[in-house]
């Protein structure tokens, strides 16, 4: 169908993003690379949205090295996060999720802040995110604040962000050398949201499994990150299975999603140990 | 409402290379923008959530879907479609490479498949089959089963190569 928006606004600076927020009454929503919202505006989903078109705004994209983070703005589209070196040395797990976001005409376009403040639970970036244990970046009328992965993600299409928030950046901690960060996932069709996915990461410290497409948010699964550490692989891919309570829909059973997820993770240690050999 | 916000947009943009003006609904997309008020209809608006690649357009050297990019966005945007990559003759070899093959049927995809092609092979190189494939992806056919598409894509990539006859 054709999209229903109630007005547009091109935002010149983040200043000016946030006061017309602020003077939308309640109907102001952040318009950035649109592959997402623009879809649902055609759907009705979302009706009478007074637009803010952040897309011009300068600084809010590209990848910067801050020494332990990489710092990655949140206008920098998909495609580029994908060809980015910093990005494919330090943070491997985003360049590998880009390939499974959606299509080619779409990764040029979306944004990582856009994906990142949607949170599909389907989408690929906000688990990575979350395994990667990043933080994310608001800007508000009293001022900057710094969010965890952890505490970010709420409910289906709900995050800690404040209606009155924009999110600037995301930081990633560098991988240290010798980690490894790996996503597997299941999808009908290339492109298709995922059936079932993860990311998982081995650090020194340990195991962090973000698993995306079984619930309402990406989830952190911290019980099966404790098997994997004490090297126990049945009892991970058991604890990952009970932490994990995936909606039935016409795509799959919530019993084969769960059936996923431990293929998946068997999988994903598989790639890990061939990648440390 | 407030005032902040405009019902209508004024835009300026270059349209297959011509200078081109206009006031457009803030809700509206590229492609209907491109369809409705240029008579451009070469892209069509079909699923219209992103979905079946047929709107497919160039902005800014990159192909995109015109029905997730509002006209609004499309301020100061340089864009190309089906007309203008046909008028140029940057596109000849790989549609007359649609036709050899008889890479389309009805035709309705291909105009957005075209523009998702030389997205690809804009990269240089000969892409795998398989690359092909995952590049067109996200571009419907529903008459062809796409292996002359692929077969098309084929050719012409090796013949820009230097590889070989499309």
């Amino acid at each position: 169908m054709k999209a229903s928006a109630g007005g547009y606004a091109r935002a010149r600076d983040v200043r000016h993003a946030l006061d017309l927020l602020a003077a939308s009454d309640g109907m102001g929503r952040i318009l950035a690379g649109g592959q997402s919202l623009v879809a649902a505006m055609n759907m009705r989903l979302s009706e009478g949205d007074m637009l803010v078109d952040i897309s011009r705004i300068d600084g809010l994209a590209g990848v910067t090295d801050e020494g332990a983070v990489l710092r990655i703005g949140a206008l920098t589209r998909h495609a580029d996060v994908g060809a980015d070196p910093l990005v494919r040395a330090h943070a491997p797990l985003l360049s590998a999720a880009v390939d499974h976001i959606a299509h080619a005409a779409i990764r040029n376009r979306g944004t990582i802040g856009g994906a990142l403040a949607h949170a599909d639970p389907a989408a690929e970036f906000p688990a990575c995110i979350l395994a990667l244990g990043a933080t994310l970046h608001a800007e508000g009328p009293e001022g900057t604040r710094e969010i965890a992965a952890e505490d970010f993600f709420q409910d289906v299409f709900t995050t800690a962000l404040a209606e009155d928030e924009i999110l600037t950046a995301v930081t990633i901690p560098k991988a240290e050398t010798g980690e490894v960060q790996v996503l597997e996932e299941v999808a009908r069709r290339s492109g298709d949201y995922a059936l079932a996915g993860m990311c998982l990461v081995k650090r020194s410290a340990g195991h962090r499994l973000a698993v995306f497409s079984v619930g309402p948010t990406p989830l952190l699964a911290t019980d099966a990150m404790a098997a994997l550490d004490a090297g126990d692989m049945d009892g991970a891919v058991a604890a990952l299975k009970d932490a994990l309570d995936p909606p039935s829909d016409t795509q799959a059973s919530a019993a084969y999603r769960k059936h996923l997820a431990g293929v998946l993770l068997r999988r994903a240690v598989a790639r890990i140990g061939e990648q440390q050999a | 409402m407030t005032k902040v916000f405009s019902d209508k947009v004024d835009i300026a943009l270059t349209v297959n290379g011509e200078p081109v003006e206009g006031r457009v609904p803030a809700g509206q997309h590229l492609v209907d923008f491109l369809r409705q008020t240029l008579g451009l209809t070469g892209a069509h608006a079909s699923c219209e959530h992103g979905v079946c690649g047929a709107c497919t357009l160039r902005v800014d050297g990159q192909a995109v879907r015109g029905c997730l990019m509002l006209a609004a966005q499309a301020d100061g945007a340089e864009v190309w479609t089906v007309e203008g990559l046909t008028e140029q003759g940057s596109s000849r070899d790989l549609q007359q490479a649609f036709v050899a093959r008889n890479a389309l049927q009805c035709g309705f995809c291909t105009p957005g498949m075209i523009v998702a092609v030389e997205d690809l092979l804009a990269r240089g190189g000969v892409p795998s089959r398989a690359e092909i494939r995952e590049h067109l992806s996200g571009n419907y056919c529903r008459c062809t089963g796409y292996e002359a598409i692929v077969d098309a894509v084929e050719g012409v990539a090796q013949a820009r190569a230097g590889k070989g006859a499309a």
